[in-house]
């Protein structure tokens, strides 16, 4: 049954809704108090840091929450319609008409066995249309996500298709039947840049077409900003603030949403001089339930009266709420950290560290050789970070890899001062490796979940700094202090640990031998934003006190520009474009650089305009001739980038370029672009 | 496909190489020497001496080998040390046999612990599912020969529904000879149920909490259909790789099943042969045994490539 | 700067932090089924280590009372020569109990460096110790048990070695499985960053990481080992007679069932042995339920 699009009921009307998960035999509170509503042709922005209730609320909406979760109280209406009380038939009916749902990962949510066109009929056919009829009305919506050539994609299987690509499938699916409500949950998450700026954009396009009402989950504010028209900020399963977008994140009044803004970097914002800021403290355990705010424990602005009473959502003007006494106040919140910090400048006098010399990788995947890097040659000083930047394939693990020698370049060299050093790990010495560390992504697996911390940094010790007994005891004891680990934690194993914990142990363990380089693998990715900030202060600090040499690796690039000195920008394994922070992300700058830069969604948001990059990013077992970015360049100046690899050029002081179109070109081009905006 | 395909082929026949290695090599244990186990104690050294050099059993190990494979791959499988006759002769009717019996057990066994691990895991954690996987569990922990002598106690003796023997007179018809063969195919059911019950249920519960069951139930598509077309045909994969490997479990005990029931198969064949120290039909016995579970193997595994399309397609997106 | 430390110090970390041995035990206490196994299994120890000094009547003494029906003065009967059938089902779990543990801990201990070898190297040493295990695979239990013993004789030791023996491809095959679970996540990265050599990595850095799957599969092993311990000793290729282990008291009455009499000079034993086996699987399982997690 469908109702008319006109009809005065909101798409979704969450009002009061509380869901606990029973682990146990107890009740854990996960949503508390939660109510906002969504009209057709709105987004609404759900933001949170883990654990805050976001994805739980998608399920409660479509009511698939886990065995051990249920509805306590509150109403869920979907055009009007209360979901929680509807027959099982029902229900079906609703999931298949009125709701489309969008997940992260969307490899996993296609069933691995069937052909992608069964799969997208089957949202008709569960309706009753004819196999016929469903094929036709399954290629049309295909075509409406933009996939070129939808016969071939309907007779695939999921895995043949790019991550992209399955993402625009389950997009589709998920439109296919006009839903009144479409809920989107970390939908670009892991996708790459460019991808992920042509599914988001892919989406805003389906919304105003469908009139769909729109469901935008996500930590990234910057995605949200760009996405939604308003938000909503939870908190340990409570909303504490809601409102318009420009409302919320350029006049918080929450000191949570104050704190969250001040941990990520904004406007080229720099490692030195408007620092990020930290939340103290810890979120609170699932189901914890103090009496006053929940927020009171961590909020530098906590009176007597935020402990003992619970506040209430407060209207400040319209639309905009907020869940705080002294909301008017929230943004004097004191910063934690200061905002200024005094660091030491690179010289570029001396000799650099590190040298990369024509590195080039090739790989064999089922016969084929894949170029992994070629040709890169660069260096990095002491004590400087170099970011490196760019999407799947790019080759910046392999380089980073290679300098570590975990993988043994097929050509080229690497230097360490002065000294060549041997392409494979087992034979080097234990000089040269004390001095290359990494910091992993993943602190779950970067540390061994059976020892100790002690154990951990003992080992280390040894192992790096020839340290044992008494002075490694002491040793220790000054590494803990230096990334901020309290003592207590010595004996702790890294389950009883929170990710940022684990990560300082992960640090420290780097920092053991006193390195002279350490390469840090997207080490904040798999972090809270909140803890994010930390550790990046953290590296900062440590690389003032220390003069160690970064090699930063991250897709986020607010982060890259935050901490780097120079960056290099990667594409299929050659390098693109190498230069200072400033320079690169200032412009003049190579069009891939250009086009990355405009994919990624900030909270600022404008200044520049999309650039939509034409099709996928070509396999690295078939690059393109000339230049490797040709196929998707939006400067492609003619048949010289098809026939000619453009060299890697120093155009200007320090700042290199491998394109065809000379600098001054560039510059004029781009800036008259950005005028345009 | 055909990639995949040609590479398990390939190592299948190192494996058989290395089978008959093994065969060969545990029959050729013996500290002593066959001809004094054989002609026994009392046997004069020169008629020892005669009797293993006849058996050419004073030649190098290898060189035996080499003799055995090559003998081994024309067929010609040697002459059975106490029947005087070749091994072949007494081997082939007895795989025949063995094979019906086999096949039986495995027809009534796998749709069976397939149904009961699925359901297991549709009802899980409630009481179908706690009885199921007690049951298994039990009846996997007893050995087939318990097994084996309770249901001819009860089946055979107390309600006479079933004969006590597995061999049908001559000449009997199929159903006659099926009848014959529920007992001890029974038996060996009942043992393999528990292992492959466990495989479908952990299959089974593993597709349905898997993303793409959510993606279709969140289409509308009803909780039937989805198992039906969704979750069974990603959960009966894995299973598939499990039960080819319980063939050699299967083979095992045929012996001691054949023995109880007086079963003219191979299992009985090996049992004999070990009691009167016949080595050239162990060696022949053990090896026609391995060849079997690597047929059934290999089987199992075109199965499977035809069934995945990753494998059958190969092809990940670039 | 020393806000947030101080901040962060004072503060519970959030996870549900308890010793980790601690738990585990308090959660195996609470599974039944590893409750009840234990029971089983501890009840046919005490047993094993009490011996015959304990049960009613001496296991191997004969008697003129030949084939007793059993709830009388003699609880379980007696068999052909007399003997009391409920000492001889008491104390017949010593040969399977002795041979069984053994055998399971030789094919753990070379399973697992198998397992660990493999899993760790992959490329050529994997592969070609794989296929030797699948060799190995293809030849059941029984088949070469029966094979070796007939040419080596029987003892407790060839019985043990050969069940051993055999087990450790299987052994080898699960702990690879865990093993490469294991090798590709970072920490093992790590320590080949810090220059440790490979018997480390797998000795002291990987196997703490599958000492779960280790325990479950030695547990499964054991069951196992008493399964074809007493199938064989059903062929006369296990222990030997006068013992009053289970499976020769199977074998040696069994013929008796064919009128349907004397049922409880096999009845028992069998029920014995199966409960054995229950009470070992129960435990096993327990176990996969606490540790797999």
């Amino acid at each position: 049954m469908t109702e008319s699009p006109a009809t005065s009921a909101a798409a979704l009307e969450i009002r009061d809704l509380d869901v606990v998960y029973e682990v146990r035999g107890i009740d854990r509170q996960v949503l508390r108090d939660v109510s906002f509503s969504i009209d057709r042709g709105e987004s609404y922005g759900l933001v949170g840091e883990s654990g805050c209730g976001k994805s739980t609320t998608a399920l409660a909406i479509v009511q698939y929450l886990p065995s051990n979760g249920r509805v306590r109280g509150g109403t869920i209406s979907i055009d009007g319609r209360d979901v929680v009380s509807l027959s099982s038939r029902e229900l079906r009916r609703m999931r298949a008409d009125a709701v489309g749902m969008v997940y992260q990962n969307p490899g996993a949510a296609l069933n691995p066995s069937i052909r992608i066109g069964k799969q997208v009929t089957e949202v008709f056919t569960t309706s009753g249309v004819r196999d016929s009829e469903a094929l036709a009305a399954a290629r049309d919506v295909l075509v409406r996500v933009q996939i070129a050539d939808p016969d071939s994609v309907l007779d695939r299987y999921p895995h043949q298709l790019s991550g992209g690509m399955q993402q625009r499938v389950l997009i589709a699916m998920a439109l296919a039947k006009s839903p009144s409500l479409l809920i989107l949950d970390e939908p670009t998450t892991g996708l790459d840049a460019t991808v992920e700026a042509e599914v988001l954009d892919l989406i805003d396009q389906l919304q105003e077409e469908f009139e769909t009402a729109v469901l935008f989950i996500s930590h990234n504010l910057g995605v949200i900003s760009k996405m939604c028209q308003r938000v909503g900020v939870l908190y340990a399963g409570q909303l504490v603030e809601e409102g318009p977008v420009e409302a919320v994140l350029h006049d918080p009044r929450h000191p949570y949403t104050v704190g969250l803004l001040r941990c990520i970097p904004r406007g080229g914002v720099r490692k030195d001089h408007g620092r990020l800021d930290t939340i103290p403290g810890f979120l609170p355990s699932v189901g914890d339930q103090p009496p006053g705010c929940i927020f009171a424990d961590r909020c530098a602005l906590a009176q007597e009266l935020c402990r003992t009473e619970e506040p209430l959502l407060t209207t400040i003007t319209h639309g905009h709420a907020s869940r705080c006494h002294f909301h008017e106040r929230a943004h004097e919140l004191p910063r934690e950290e200061a905002a200024e910090l005094e660091l030491p400048t690179v010289d570029r006098g001396v000799p650099p560290l590190v040298r990369f010399d024509d590195l080039g990788k090739v790989f064999r995947q089922r016969g084929q050789p894949v170029h992994a890097l070629s040709g890169v040659t660069a260096s990095i000083w002491p004590g400087e970070t170099l970011g490196l930047v760019g999407e799947s394939g790019s080759g910046k693990t392999t380089l980073a890899r290679s300098l570590l020698g975990i993988v043994v370049p097929t050509t080229g060299t690497v230097t360490l001062e002065d000294d060549e050093l041997a392409p494979g790990l087992a034979q080097r010495s234990r000089q040269e490796v004390r001095a290359l560390q990494i910091v992993f992504q993943n602190p779950d697996s970067a540390l061994n979940r059976r020892h100790t911390v002690s154990r951990i940094l003992r080992r280390s010790l040894k192992k790096l700094a020839g340290l044992t007994g008494k002075a490694a005891e002491q040793r220790l004891r000054e590494l803990m202090h230096s990334v901020r680990l309290a003592e207590r934690y010595v004996s702790s194993r890294p389950a009883q640990l929170s990710g940022g914990l684990k990560q300082r142990v992960a640090i420290a363990r780097a920092f053991a031998g006193e390195p002279l380089l350490v390469v840090c693998d997207e080490p904040t990715s798999a972090l809270d934003v909140s803890v994010q900030a930390a550790i990046l202060n953290l590296l900062v600090e440590l690389q003032a006190e220390r003069r160690v040499a970064y090699l930063f690796i991250s897709h986020d690039l607010g982060v890259v520009r935050y901490l780097s000195d120079r960056i290099a920008v990667m594409y299929l394994g050659k390098l693109m474009e190498l230069g200072s922070a400033e320079v690169v992300f200032g412009g003049p700058h190579h069009p891939y650089t250009e086009a990355l830069l405009s994919a990624v969604p900030t909270i600022d948001g404008g200044g520049r305009a999309r650039i939509k990059l034409m099709g996928e990013i070509p396999s690295a077992a078939d690059p393109p001739s000339g230049c490797p970015f040709q196929t998707r360049c939006h400067r492609k100046v003619g048949e010289i980038c098809d026939r000619e690899e453009p060299p890697l050029l120093e155009v200007e002081d320090g700042h290199q370029l491998r394109c065809h179109i000379p600098i001054e070109e560039l510059r004029r081009l781009q800036e008259r672009d950005a005028v345009g905006v | 496909m055909g990639r995949f395909l040609l590479k398990r082929f390939g190592l299948a026949l190192i494996t058989l190489f290395l089978l008959s290695v093994i065969a060969f090599s545990s029959a050729q244990l013996l500290p002593g020497n066959v001809g004094r186990n054989v002609l026994g104690g009392f046997a004069t050294p020169q008629a020892v001496a005669i009797y293993n050099r006849q058996l050419g059993l004073d030649r190098p190990v290898y060189v035996q080998y080499g003799s055995w494979i090559s003998h081994f791959a024309r067929g010609d499988l040697g002459e059975s040390l106490e029947y005087k006759v070749s091994v072949g002769s007494l081997l082939g009717p007895a795989l025949v046999n063995s094979l019906k019996l086999a096949a039986l057990a495995f027809l009534i066994c796998v749709p069976l612990s397939i149904l009961g691990g699925v359901t297991a895991a549709l009802r899980q954690n409630r009481f179908t599912d706690r009885a199921i996987t007690i049951t298994s569990l039990s009846l996997t922990s007893i050995p087939e020969f318990v097994t084996a002598i309770v249901l001819i106690v009860i089946f055979g003796v107390a309600l006479k529904w079933l004969p006590v023997t597995a061999q049908a007179p001559p000449g009997s018809g199929f159903f006659v000879q099926i009848k014959y063969l529920l007992l001890p195919a029974f038996a060996l059911t009942l043992v393999l149920f528990g292992y492959i019950a466990r495989m479908a249920r952990a299959g089974t519960i593993e597709a349905l909490d898997a993303d793409y069951t959510r993606t279709a139930y969140l289409k509308g598509v009803g909780k039937t259909t989805v198992i039906r077309k969704h979750v069974l045909r990603n959960s009966l994969l894995p299973t598939i790789a499990v039960i080819a490997t319980q063939t050699g479990y299967l083979i095992g005990g045929l012996v001691v099943i054949e023995k109880i029931f007086n079963y003219p198969g191979i299992g009985q064949r090996i049992y004999i042969a070990a009691q009167n120290k016949d080595f050239t039909m162990l060696e022949s016995g053990v090896l026609v045994i391995g060849v079997v579970y690597l047929v059934a193997t290999l089987i199992a595994d075109i199965l499977y490539s035809v069934l995945n399309p990753r494998v059958r397609l190969g092809g990940e997106a670039e | 700067m020393n806000a947030a430390a101080a901040a962060e110090s004072s503060l519970q970390p959030p996870s549900e932090a308890s010793v980790a041995r601690h738990e585990t035990l308090l959660a195996l206490a609470r599974s039944k089924t590893f409750v009840v196994g234990i029971l089983i299994v501890g009840f046919w120890i005490f047993w094993v280590i009490a011996g015959s000094s304990l049960t009613p009547h001496d296991p191997l003494a004969q008697s003129p009372s030949v084939l007793a029906r059993p709830f009388g003065h003699y609880w379980f009967g007696t068999d052909t020569l007399g003997r009391d059938v409920f000492s001889r089902v008491l104390a017949g779990a010593r040969g399977v109990m002795t041979v069984a543990p053994l055998a399971m801990l030789l094919g753990v201990t070379g399973g697992t460096v198998l397992g660990l070898i493999t899993g760790y190297y992959r490329g050529v040493v994997d592969e070609g110790i794989s296929r030797v295990i699948d060799a190995f695979l293809a030849l059941p239990l029984i088949v070469i048990a029966v094979t070796v013993i007939t040419a080596v004789g029987q003892s407790t030791v060839t019985l043990v070695i050969v069940i051993g023996v055999v087990f450790m491809p299987l052994v080898a095959r699960t702990v690879r499985a865990a093993v490469l679970a294991e090798r590709d996540l970072d920490y093992v990265q790590a320590a080949k960053l810090r220059g440790e050599h490979a018997p480390y990595i797998m000795f002291v850095e990987i196997l703490p990481n599958i000492m779960g799957p280790i325990i479950v599969e030695a547990t499964v092993r054991l069951g196992y080992a008493i399964f074809a311990v007493a199938g064989l000793t059903f062929l006369g290729f296990g222990v030997q007679p006068p013992s009053p282990d289970w499976a020769l008291q199977i074998s040696e009455n069994y013929s008796l069932l064919a009128g349907g009499s004397y049922w409880w000079t096999v009845l028992f034993p069998a029920l014995a042995v199966a409960s054995l086996i229950v009470g070992v699987n129960l435990i096993a399982d327990g176990l996969r339920q606490v540790l797999d997690t």
